[in-house]
């Protein structure tokens, strides 16, 4: 079996009382959709924190393609080639959408310490944020400033931006949070594009999208990793079952 | 020539180029107004010379604060610096220009890195109360430079020498020394715009917008944010070079918080995040200033008039208790401020139609 792109060993995040993160161990492999799944309060998107930079965990190491990553600022691991999309929607609202993906891009590009030549001009920037866009279906919308898109386009441009610094690996936070049946769909899909090109983390509610798209998926309750396995292992583990599909959307 | 015209094509273009027009031909049309008796042309240079050079130092605000949504509330520190190294070395019978711009700029950016080192980490109003805090801090520093006149500042014998480059100490020196604050702030304000359209700019730009989203895409946040304090710190260091020339005198009141809390009010009154904002915030706000007293005399006399005429002398009262209430002119500043910020978004600036990009 090939090394694990990520690989999560005994992490710990506790905040005051409250274990967030509790000895949590996780591998997720080149080229999976790997889900990670759990009711409200169950760490997910304190997990996705502490692997992007943002939460700086209390014990364990995260290991990002083969490297220790576990004390590197969020910045340095978007440049290894591991990238987030938020949670709560959180473009860059007062640029356009192709602003926003030229950024991203600018950012992959290396270093921002150009400061003369016009960068709305420069087209080593505006053509693959073009491109981005396009495979994420916001070409037509381009020079709208981000705050005017709709909910589900702002997930869409999320996307984008994620994609246009062409990581190795995609964190995702919730994609479909607060989208629509038909905009759910559309992402499904958009996801269901990337995968086995790209190596995905997913933190999603939406259990049919899960199945859809997961090749493995971990439950995660109360900061630990409670089963991890394909969906159908998942699907028929009961435990799993009692603490958490059982009780809710199953 | 379609690039030369571009600007002409909307109102706010055509009234940035209609202001700059305006500036630079002061030298030429203020003797009309001298002759007319409207104000003599050494006092119109004087106070329009004042007014560049502080545009200048807003301009430097406005990158950091405009653009990258730091409100440094302290700024007026490098107004002092810029004008100490000016005093200092005249003092010391170092007079040249050649020497004291560079090492007042230099020296301002260094001191902006320094405080930004420190309170760039902080945010909203702790950052705002670090920033007071290191700009009171050198405050009290040039109030107990006993050697530079302490509290009572320090007179400087001769201007800049810019070995007879530059004509600022001759006959002709007040055109001189303004049209050589107006070339400064052209080159700022060329600058400023480079810089903000740059990818630099860009990356700026997006930690005004969203620090959080920019470092999740890559960008250490911190490094675009400080380079960008430290570009603001030595372009107002210069505005303090020039300041020192121009008045011919550096005291602690330079650096004063009202002074740096004066800049902020030309940036937010001008239009935060726009080229030309703070130029149109420096121009109303210290002509507001210096005029607005004898504006309001004039309007409350006019009235007492009127009122004379309608009522009678009896009614109206002594024209010299009407006079008392121009003393006031400060509350008007105030309401005028108020207004402009609670109705006018974008400021000044923003009076003139939309910027296409945010």
């Amino acid at each position: 079996m090939a090394d694990a792109m990520l690989k999560i060993d005994s992490l710990i995040k506790r905040f005051g009382g409250l274990v967030a993160t509790d000895s949590l161990s996780l591998e997720v492999e080149p080229g999976e959709v790997h889900a990670l799944i759990g009711p409200n309060g169950a760490g997910k998107t304190t997990l996705i924190a502490q692997l992007s930079g943002f939460l700086r965990p209390d014990a364990g190491r995260i290991e990002f393609a083969g490297q220790d990553i576990t004390d590197l600022p969020a910045a340095a691991r978007v440049r290894l080639g591991l990238a987030r999309s938020f949670q709560i929607t959180s473009v860059l609202r007062d640029f356009t959408a192709l602003d926003n993906v030229a950024l991203a891009e600018q950012a992959r590009q290396g270093h921002s310490f150009r400061f003369w030549r016009p960068a709305r001009a420069d087209p080593s920037l505006r053509e693959p944020a073009r491109a981005a866009l396009r495979e994420v279906g916001l070409a037509d919308r381009a020079d709208v400033v981000a705050a005017l898109l709709s909910h589900g386009e702002q997930r869409q441009l999320e996307v984008a931006m994620a994609l246009a610094s062409d990581p190795r690996m995609l964190l995702l936070d919730e994609p479909m949070a607060g989208m629509g049946p038909e905009e759910s769909a559309r992402m499904v899909e958009l996801l269901r594009g990337l995968r086995g090109r790209r190596t995905m983390l997913l933190v999603e509610h939406d259990m049919d999208a899960v199945f859809a798209l997961a090749d493995r998926i971990t439950v995660l309750v109360y900061g630990r990793a409670l089963a991890t396995g394909t969906p159908a292992e998942i699907r028929a583990n009961r435990e799993v079952r009692v603490a958490y599909l059982g009780e809710g959307d199953g | 020539m379609t690039g030369m015209t571009a600007p002409l094509r909307t109102w706010r273009g055509r009234v940035a180029v209609g202001l700059l027009v305006m500036l630079a031909l002061l030298p030429w049309y203020s003797p009309w107004l001298d002759a007319a008796g409207i104000i003599s042309q050494r006092f119109a240079l004087t106070v329009m010379t004042r007014v560049v050079i502080l545009a200048i130092a807003a301009s430097s605000l406005n990158l950091i604060l405009g653009y990258g949504g730091m409100v440094s509330f302290g700024h007026a520190v490098y107004i002092g610096i810029g004008g100490y190294t000016v005093g200092i070395l005249t003092y010391h019978g170092i007079g040249s220009g050649f020497v004291q711009f560079p090492l007042a700029i230099l020296l301002s950016a260094l001191l902006a890195l320094a405080i930004g080192a420190l309170s760039l980490r902080t945010r909203g109003v702790y950052f705002i109360m670090i920033t007071l805090a290191f700009a009171q801090l050198l405050y009290y520093v040039a109030v107990g430079l006993e050697a530079y006149g302490a509290d009572d500042g320090l007179t400087i014998g001769r201007r800049s020498d810019f070995a007879g480059l530059i004509p600022i100490r001759g006959p002709n020196k007040f055109v001189a020394f303004y049209l050589l604050s107006f070339v400064v702030l052209l080159l700022v304000l060329g600058l400023v715009h480079r810089l903000v359209n740059s990818r630099f700019g860009m990356a700026l730009r997006g930690t005004k917008s969203n620090d959080a989203r920019m470092q999740a895409l890559g960008f250490p946040t911190f490094r675009y944010r400080i380079v960008a304090f430290a570009i603001a710190g030595a372009l107002c260091g210069l505005a303090g070079a020039l300041l020192a020339n121009h008045t011919e005198f550096i005291s602690p009141a330079m650096m004063h918080w009202t002074r740096s809390g004066d800049l902020i009010v030309m940036v937010v009154l001008g239009g935060m995040g726009s080229l030309l904002g703070p130029v149109y915030g420096a121009v109303a706000f210290l002509l507001l200033e210096e005029f607005l007293p004898a504006a309001l005399a004039m309007v409350l006399t006019w009235l007492h008039a009127g009122l004379t005429a309608v009522l009678g002398a009896a009614a109206a009262g002594d024209l010299d208790a009407w006079l008392k209430m121009a003393e006031y002119w400060q509350i008007a500043l105030g309401t005028i401020l108020i207004l402009v910020v609670l109705y006018a978004r974008g400021g000044i600036d923003g009076l003139f139609g939309r910027s296409r990009h945010g």
